[in-house]
């Protein structure tokens, strides 16, 4: 006899919360983060998640993003199916991930769309050219904030290992499954020994 | 039509395989893109591949979506979806199992370990990235000099990039880059 659909919420400890989204407010908040979150879209699904809609705690979070962290591939991407999952199952990790991808994809595509057209217009390649050189640019300042923390530290194995990935990959362009398959098993054996 | 079908699965199993490789999300294997499209299938010259990137940015959504681009350009509409597919598909399906068991192992110490070891290996890729789409994008002086102020204003002061794109894009329309 309640006003809303009740919405079964999968035993983890994640999305305890007792407030659980119905499928198409999970769609509309991803869309939302999706379109709100250029430059970051950590920053708008915190605040969309935690601050405005209440769907998590601080913590909650926290421990979701970190698990995105963990695993390999597009953090957003696992972490809208991570909670989607939390909160409606196996339908709302798929709703969570359409709202989080639908969007921008058909934008991308108007663009893309554009581009094919009127890419090689000399007044377009001019604009995108220097456009391009901006977000060169954000890429570069992005990759030295996260080193920030790194370059605080003492000269160690972690240095070492990026310096290894940056001069591998980004200077002598080797393919990134040789340096990682080399790279990863021995920074883990090395993480695995500082440990002790 | 076969040569479409095996661009498609090209992408496919291309994409999803980097995805596993993707430490530290989406852009951290853009190096990888680049090498496949520009230097080993010749998909795209260096300055398409940047126009590519700087598309994605000023597109809201995760950086992944610079796939959806390449696919695009690569084998139209089904090539967007196959490649955008490709590179969520893997990891999502990872994600999904893995949120049921995280609590089982997230204080276990070899999963803090490995995270720990992974950590630099980001980093490093990142640093990667920049180095690979600064060097497609470098067209001329005035490009190089633009990446050098954007990264140098973006990473001293809190400023909306937009605004630098703007400025950019104006230059670029000045006929100045």
């Amino acid at each position: 006899m309640s006003e809303t659909t009740p919405v079964p919420v999968p035993p983890t400890s994640i999305g305890r919360n007792p407030i659980a989204p119905k499928r198409l407010e999970l769609f509309i908040a991803f869309a939302l983060i999706s379109l709100s979150g250029f430059g970051g879209v950590l920053y708008w699904s915190r605040r969309m998640m935690v601050d405005e809609r209440k769907w998590m705690t601080a913590e909650e979070f926290n421990e979701a993003y970190a698990l995105c962290n963990f695993l390999p591939g597009p953090n957003i991407v696992n972490f809208s199916v991570v909670f989607g999952r939390q909160v409606g199952g196996t339908a709302g990790a798929l709703v969570a991930l359409l709202g989080l991808l639908g969007p921008p994809f058909l934008l991308v595509m108007l663009l893309g769309l554009l581009y094919a057209y009127y890419g090689d217009i000399a007044v377009l390649q001019r604009v995108l050219a220097g456009v391009a050189a901006a977000a060169a640019g954000l890429t570069v300042s992005t990759g030295l904030k996260m080193a920030g923390p790194l370059l605080r530290q003492r000269p160690g194995i972690a240095h070492a290992v990026a310096m290894a990935a940056f001069l591998a990959v980004g200077v002598l362009q080797w393919p990134i499954y040789w340096v990682l398959g080399v790279l990863i098993p021995c920074s883990i054996a090395l993480a695995w020994r500082m440990r002790r | 039509m076969n040569n479409e079908i095996g661009t498609l699965l090209t992408l496919a199993g291309y994409f999803a395989l980097l995805s596993l490789f993707a430490i530290g999300g989406a852009n951290a294997a853009l190096p990888e893109m680049h090498r496949l499209a520009v230097e080993v299938m010749h998909w795209m010259n260096d300055r398409q591949f940047a126009d590519m990137y700087a598309i994605a940015q000023v597109t809201p959504g995760p950086n992944v979506i610079v796939v959806t681009l390449i696919g695009y350009h690569v084998a139209g509409l089904l090539g967007a979806f196959v490649a955008t597919l490709a590179m969520c598909g893997p990891t999502c399906v990872f994600a999904f199992f893995m949120g049921q068991v995280w609590d089982r192992f997230k204080d276990a110490p070899w999963r803090i370990a490995i995270q720990a070891a992974l950590v630099p290996v980001s980093i490093g890729l990142i640093g990667a990235s920049a180095a690979v789409i600064a060097r497609a994008a470098a067209q001329s002086w005035m490009a190089v000099a633009v990446t050098v102020v954007t990264a140098v204003v973006t990473y001293t002061v809190r400023v909306n990039p937009l605004w630098i794109f703007a400025g950019a894009a104006l230059l670029g329309l000045g006929g100045l880059i």
